[in-house]
C-alpha cells in the first residue's frame, strides 16, 4: 500500500516541528526517514501513524493507498507501530503481547483462541523466539523485546509498518544483526514500511530510498547511492558521513583554495557563480597524501593522528592555519607512504564538491 | 586485611558513635511510638479480656463502628475514582492551570483539619450559605452522618492522587499509545494497560486513604456535633475518656490501633512492591544513544 501526505506542518507552540512536508512512498517500499534529532523525522512518523495531528490546513492530506486517512483515528489506520523504546506491556508475557492487537477485536472480528494461538506461534517463529512465549519482557534482551514488539505491531497484520529509531537504544553488535534480519524480513512479507533513524550508515544500508530531513524539511529524498554520491546539499553531504569543509572561490571553473584547486569537481544543484566565497566539501577518502609537490596543488599539512585500524587509515593532519583535514587512505597506499605522526605532508584532493552558501545580508 | 581496616575507617563512623546514634533513635521510637501502642493495648486488656468484649458489645459502640464505616465505605471508593481520573489528567495529558489542579489536589493536606470540618458547617449549618434552603426540605447535612461523609470525603480527597501521579508520570504512555495503534480502545486501554501498570500503587494509596478515613478526628468533630448517633470511632474514644470510662476509651482505642498496625504491614508490603515494579520498569527502558554527529572537519 503507497502512503502519499502532502503539505504536512506540525508546530507545538512556537517550535515548528514540520514545515509543508510533502512525500510519498510506494507499495512495499522500505524508506528511512534519516536526520539528526530535532529534525522532524519521528513527528511526521507519528502523524503518518495517527499518534499525533497535523496542523490545519486545507492543502493537508495523507492517503494511503488514495484514500484520505487524515480523520481517522490511530487504531483505524491500520498501521503496526515500533517504539524506540519497545513500549512492550509489562505485566503480560511475550506471547500476549503479541496477542494483544487480535484480543482486543470486537468480538465478530475477534479470532478463536486456537486462531490467535497458531498466529503467535507463528510470528514467534518470525521472529526466532520460539518456546520463549511464556517469559515476560524484563526477561528478554533488548534485541529480543524489540523483535517482539514487532512481531505484535506485525500481528494485526497492517497496511503499513512504521518503525521510530527502532534499534536506537541497542549497542552497535546487535543493531548490526537485526538490521540486516529487518531488511530480509522486508523481503519475504513485504509491507510498506517506513523507518526513522539518524544513524546513516544504517538508512543507506536497510532502505530502498532514503528521505533525508533536516529542520522541519526534506532536504533530498533519494536512493542510498544518490543521496551519498550525489548529495543535494550541503546539510546531506555533512550528514552523510566524514566530510572535510575547505573555504574557497571558484575561477574558471576550478576551485581555487589556499593553494588547493580541483578540476574534476561535481557541483551540486545550485550552479556556482563564478568568483563568490564558497565552501568546498571534500570526503576524507577523496583526498591524497603525497610526500612532495608535483605540480598538483595541494595544502601542506601535519600528521598529528594515525589510526590504521579499519578498512582504511585514518589520518589526522593540521594545516599551518590551524585547520584539521582528515583522510582515508588505503591500506597499502599507507603501508607505501610510510607515514609517521609529525611530518609535513601535501594534501590534494580528487573529487570535491561545491555548494553555493545561503545568502546572507 | 590491613587494607580491609583502613577502608573501614575511612568510609563508617567509630563505633561509640554509631552505637550512640542508634541507641538514641531505637529510644526515641521506644518511648513515643512503641511505648503508647503498647500501653493501649495492655489499657484495654487490664480488667480482663471479658470486659474487653463487653465493652464493645455496646449499641453506642457498635453505632460508632457503623458510621466510621460508613464514612470510609463511601469516602474511599468516591477517591479512588476521582484519584484515577485526576492522575490520568495531570500525568497524560498537557493542559491549561495544571499546576493550578496538582495544588487544589493538596489543599486538604495543607489546610488545619478543624478548617475543612467549618468550611461545611459554614457551607451546610443552619446559618450557612445553603442552611435555608436544605432545612426546607428537611435535610440535615451538618451534625449528621452525611456531614462526616463529607469532611471525611474532604480531608482524605488527596491520598490516591497523590501516590498515582508521580508513578504514572514515570510510566509515561507510550504503552497506551502502543495499545491504541494495535486498535485498542479507550477503554480497552484503561482495563488491561494502564491499570495493571497502577495496580500496586493505586492500592497503597486506597490503603492510606482508608486509614486516614477511620482515623480522622478533626474535621469529623466539627462536624458531627458531639452526637450520640454522630460518633465515629475516633470521636467515641474522646466522649469515653471524657466520661471518665478509660477501659472502654482503650477498648475502642486499640480497635484503631490494630487498624493503624494492619495499614502499616500493608503499606511495607505495597512499597516493596511498587519499588520492584519501578526497577522492572528501568530494566525496560534503556536510556536512548546519543545522536550521532557528523565528524567535521574545517581549513
Amino acid at each position: 500500500m503507497s502512503i502519499t501526505v502532502e503539505h504536512i506542518s506540525k508546530t507545538f507552540g512556537s517550535y515548528t516541528a514540520l514545515d509543508d512536508v510533502s512525500l510519498t512512498v510506494n507499495d512495499g517500499e522500505l524508506v528511512a526517514l534519516l536526520g539528526p534529532s530535532g529534525s522532524g523525522k519521528t513527528t511526521l512518523l507519528r502523524i503518518i501513524a495517527g499518534l499525533e495531528i497535523p496542523d490545519d490546513h486545507e492543502r493537508s492530506a495523507i492517503y494511503f493507498h488514495g484514500q484520505n486517512v487524515a480523520r481517522r483515528q490511530v487504531g483505524q489506520r491500520q498501521v503496526g507501530f515500533v517504539f524506540q523504546h519497545y513500549a512492550l506491556f509489562k505485566h503480560l508475557s511475550v506471547f500476549e503481547n503479541i496477542a494483544f492487537g487480535l484480543r482486543v477485536r470486537p468480538r465478530r472480528l475477534r479470532p478463536t483462541n486456537q486462531q490467535i494461538h497458531d498466529k503467535v506461534t507463528e510470528l514467534l517463529r518470525l521472529i526466532q523466539l520460539e518456546g520463549l512465549g511464556r517469559r515476560y519482557p524484563s526477561q528478554l534482551s533488548g534485541g529480543q523485546r524489540q523483535r517482539v514488539a514487532l512481531a505484535r505491531a506485525l500481528a494485526i497484520e497492517p497496511k503499513v509498518l512504521l518503525l521510530d529509531e527502532p534499534f536506537g537504544a541497542l549497542d552497535a553488535k546487535v543493531r548490526q544483526g537485526l538490521r540486516n534480519w529487518l531488511r530480509r524480513l522486508h523481503d519475504e512479507l513485504h509491507v510498506t514500511s517506513i523507518l526513522v533513524t539518524h544513524d546513516q550508515e544504517e538508512a543507506l544500508e536497510v532502505a530502498d530510498r532514503v528521505v533525508v530531513m533536516n529542520q522541519a524539511r526534506i532536504e533530498q529524498v533519494g536512493t542510498p547511492a544518490e543521496v551519498f554520491h550525489h548529495p543535494a546539499s550541503e546539510f546531506v553531504i555533512d550528514f552523510l558521513g566524514n566530510v572535510n569543509v575547505f573555504h574557497g572561490r571558484i575561477e574558471h571553473g576550478k576551485a581555487v583554495l589556499s593553494g588547493l584547486a580541483v578540476s574534476d569537481r561535481t557541483a551540486g544543484k545550485d550552479a556556482s557563480p563564478e568568483n563568490r566565497k564558497n565552501h568546498l566539501y571534500v570526503r576524507p577518502h577523496e583526498l591524497e597524501i603525497e610526500r612532495r609537490l608535483n605540480g598538483s596543488p595541494a595544502i601542506p599539512a601535519l600528521v598529528a593522528r594515525i589510526n590504521p585500524a579499519g578498512a582504511f587509515a585514518k589520518i589526522a593532519l593540521t594545516t599551518h592555519e590551524g585547520g584539521d583535514i582528515q583522510v582515508d587512505l588505503p591500506l597499502e597506499r599507507y603501508e607505501q607512504l610510510g607515514l609517521q605522526t609529525g611530518e609535513t605532508v601535501f594534501v590534494s584532493a580528487k573529487k570535491a564538491r561545491i555548494f553555493t552558501p545561503d545568502y546572507v545580508i | 586485611m590491613a587494607a580491609t581496616a583502613k577502608s573501614r575507617r575511612a568510609t563508617s563512623d567509630p563505633l561509640w558513635l554509631r552505637i550512640v546514634l542508634i541507641g538514641l533513635s531505637v529510644g526515641f521510637i521506644s518511648v513515643l511510638l512503641v511505648l503508647p501502642l503498647a500501653v493501649v493495648f495492655a489499657e484495654a486488656f487490664r480488667a480482663g479480656v471479658g470486659t474487653y468484649f463487653t465493652s464493645l458489645n455496646n449499641p453506642a459502640a457498635w453505632r460508632a463502628i457503623r458510621v466510621t464505616l460508613l464514612a470510609a465505605g463511601i469516602s474511599v471508593p468516591l477517591n479512588l475514582v476521582f484519584g484515577v481520573i485526576a492522575s490520568w489528567a495531570i500525568a497524560k495529558f498537557e493542559f491549561r492551570g495544571k499546576s493550578i489542579l496538582i495544588t487544589l489536589i493538596d489543599l486538604p493536606f495543607a489546610v488545619s483539619p478543624v478548617i475543612s470540618g467549618l468550611i461545611y458547617v459554614l457551607l451546610f449549618g443552619l446559618q450557612g450559605l445553603f442552611g435555608k434552603a436544605l432545612a426546607a426540605y428537611n435535610i440535615e447535612i451538618i451534625f449528621a452522618v452525611p456531614g462526616i461523609v463529607l469532611a471525611t470525603v474532604f480531608v482524605t480527597f488527596p491520598f490516591v492522587a497523590r501516590e498515582l501521579i508521580p508513578l504514572m508520570q514515570e510510566q509515561g504512555d507510550e504503552e497506551e499509545q502502543a495499545a491504541l495503534s494495535l486498535g485498542a480502545s479507550g477503554l480497552q486501554t484503561f482495563w488491561r494497560v494502564t491499570l495493571p501498570n497502577i495496580k500496586w500503587g493505586l492500592l497503597y494509596g486506597v490503603i492510606l486513604c482508608n486509614a486516614r478515613a477511620m482515623g480522622e478526628f478533626g474535621a469529623v468533630s466539627v462536624v458531627a456535633g458531639h452526637r450520640s448517633g454522630t460518633n465515629t470511632v475516633p470521636l467515641y474514644v474522646e466522649v469515653l475518656y471524657n466520661g471518665w470510662n478509660a477501659p472502654a476509651a482503650f477498648t475502642m482505642a486499640s480497635i484503631l490501633a490494630l487498624l493503624g498496625l494492619v495499614t502499616l504491614a500493608a503499606k511495607t508490603f505495597l512499597e516493596w512492591k511498587v519499588q520492584q515494579q519501578l526497577r522492572a520498569d528501568e530494566l525496560t527502558d534503556v536510556s536512548p544513544a546519543t545522536a550521532l554527529e557528523p565528524a567535521t572537519a574545517e581549513v
